[in-house]
Parts: C-alpha cells; sequence; structure tokens
C-alpha cells in the first residue's frame, strides 16, 4: 500500500470521512467509561474532598492543550520540508481544537483553584505559559485569517507555530524550573503515578477520549478546509453532489 | 450515596459542575460549528450557494 498516496487531499478526504465515526465512537466509549470512574467510583480525595473530581476534565484538556500544539508545530514543519499543501491543511484543522482545550484547561483550573487555593487565578509559570499557548493560537488562526493567499499563509503561520513550539517545554517544565503554586506533576514517565489506581484510570481514559475526540473532529474539520480550498478543483464537486445523493 | 449528595459535591457543586458544563459545552459547541462548516462547505463546492 503506497502511504503517499494519501498525501493528496483527494484521496485523503474519503479517507478521513471514513475514519471519522470510529475516532467518534472511541471517544464516546472512553468519556463514558472515564466519567463513570472519575464521578461515581473514585473515592473523595482526603485532602480536597470532593472538589479534586475536576482534574479528570482539566488534566485531560491540559495534556491535550500541549499535545494538540506540538501535532500543529509537526504538520507546519512538514508543511514547510515538503511544501505540502496537506499538511498544512492539517495544521490549520488542528488550531481551533487547541485552543478550545487550552481555554478549557484554564476555566478548569481556574474553578480548581478558588476552593484549593483561595483564587481563581495567579500570574505563576505554570499558568501564564498556559495562557501564552492559547494566545499563540490565536495568534495562528489571526495570521492565517489576515493572509489572503492560501500558501502564503500556510508558510507565515507555520512559522509562527514553529516559534511558538518552545513555550511548550517551558509550559511542562515550568513547575520544576519555578517554585509555582500549580503542583507538580502527578503523572510522568519517569516514576510511578502518586495517586489511587481508580483515579489513575479515569484520568487516563479521560485522556483517551480527549485523543480521540481530538483526531475525530480534526479530520471532519480538515474536510471542510479541503472542500473549502480545493473547491475549484472538479473532484470537490463531484465529492459534494455524492454527498447529497446519499442522504 | 443520595442523589442529593451525588449534586452537592459536598459543598463543592458549582466547581465541580461548572468545570464538566464548561468541558461539555464547548465540546458540543464545537461538534455543531464544524459540522455547518462541513455542510457549508459541500453546498460551495457543489456549485451551490448554502442554503439558510
Amino acid at each position: 500500500m503506497n502511504w503517499f498516496r494519501f498525501a493528496s487531499p483527494a484521496s485523503f478526504y474519503p479517507l478521513a470521512a471514513r475514519l471519522t465515526p470510529w475516532f467518534g465512537g472511541a471517544a464516546a466509549v472512553f468519556a463514558a467509561a472515564g466519567l463513570y470512574l472519575g464521578l461515581i467510583a473514585a473515592p473523595t480525595d482526603a485532602q480536597q474532598g470532593e472538589s479534586y473530581r475536576i482534574i479528570f476534565v482539566h488534566v485531560a484538556t491540559a495534556w491535550m492543550s500541549m499535545f494538540i500544539y506540538l501535532v500543529m508545530a509537526f504538520w507546519c514543519a512538514m508543511s514547510l520540508m515538503f511544501n505540502a499543501r496537506l499538511a498544512a491543511m492539517m495544521a490549520q484543522a488542528l488550531a481551533p481544537t487547541g485552543a478550545l482545550f487550552t481555554a478549557l484547561a484554564l476555566i478548569t483550573g481556574a474553578l480548581w483553584g478558588k476552593p484549593t487555593w483561595g483564587t481563581y487565578w495567579a500570574w505563576d509559570a505554570r499558568m501564564t505559559s498556559e495562557l501564552i499557548l492559547l494566545f499563540l493560537y490565536f495568534g495562528y488562526m489571526a495570521l492565517r485569517q489576515a493572509i489572503d493567499e492560501p500558501r502564503r499563509a500556510d508558510r507565515a503561520s507555520a512559522l509562527l507555530a514553529l516559534v511558538g513550539a518552545v513555550n511548550v517545554p517551558i509550559i511542562y517544565f515550568s513547575v520544576k524550573w519555578w517554585n509555582t503554586l500549580h503542583q507538580g506533576a502527578s503523572v510522568s514517565l519517569t516514576s510511578a503515578p502518586t495517586m489511587a489506581a481508580v483515579m489513575l484510570a479515569g484520568m487516563l481514559l479521560m485522556a483517551l477520549a480527549a485523543w480521540f475526540y481530538s483526531i475525530a473532529i480534526a479530520l471532519t474539520r480538515v474536510r471542510a478546509i479541503i472542500l473549502e480550498r480545493e473547491r475549484h478543483a472538479g473532484w470537490a464537486g463531484e465529492v459534494a453532489l455524492a454527498a447529497k445523493a446519499a442522504r | 450515596m443520595s442523589i442529593a449528595e451525588f449534586f452537592s459535591m459536598g459543598g463543592y457543586g458549582f466547581y465541580v459542575w461548572g468545570s464538566y458544563a464548561a468541558c461539555a459545552l464547548a465540546i458540543a459547541a464545537e461538534i455543531v460549528l464544524v459540522r455547518a462548516r462541513l455542510t457549508a462547505a459541500r453546498c460551495v463546492a457543489g456549485g451551490r450557494e448554502p442554503s439558510q
């Protein structure tokens, strides 16, 4: 099987359409299991009471906000290196979802911070760098919007996204490098997690749900972007008419 | 655990349910917007103006 075939938007479009329901379905199943563990099965935290249950959405959205940026930066690098249209469209499709998860990480973090620390917001290194991440997503999207010619918009926004990628390790390591109000990592690749097994399982299930959701929504958005940008190509009209006939 | 206890979340109901509601609303809105965008893109690519 020649995988490079799918680098062409015309052949990637039907593949994305076929994969989306599977990723969406997986997201729903993992979210249902994660919500059950997080809201019902997991015991009350000895120190924080019930307010800790926010972490099941907070950690999943915060991880996703950073991970989507890295994937977006990867596609930006691909689009610059190989001058690949589809790679740029993938980056374009990921940005709004990344921004959404960043905003949700900030909102859920604030709602956790109020009962736990007594404040919704502090200019601490972790929170400030996460806020900068939100502005990087906004900057990327605004720059794309500001340039009429799509290929020029691809190159300029890819450069911005790659420069901004420096911020992701800063967010991740901020709790180690600075003395932050935000706590250190409870789950890392190098040491055993410092939480009960059922809480960890709920958190990982929610994170998986966020992954699959992000893939499903990005594949759907990239299809819209492909049709918007390739609408003058003959195949795009055929796809649109076929979709109409299938309904 | 009773239903009332579950919804009060030990007095942290506003914070816990506020977080979950924000996520649910944002994701629901994103799904609706992206689907609408795809439908509109199909109409334009098919040579028709999107219907209102």
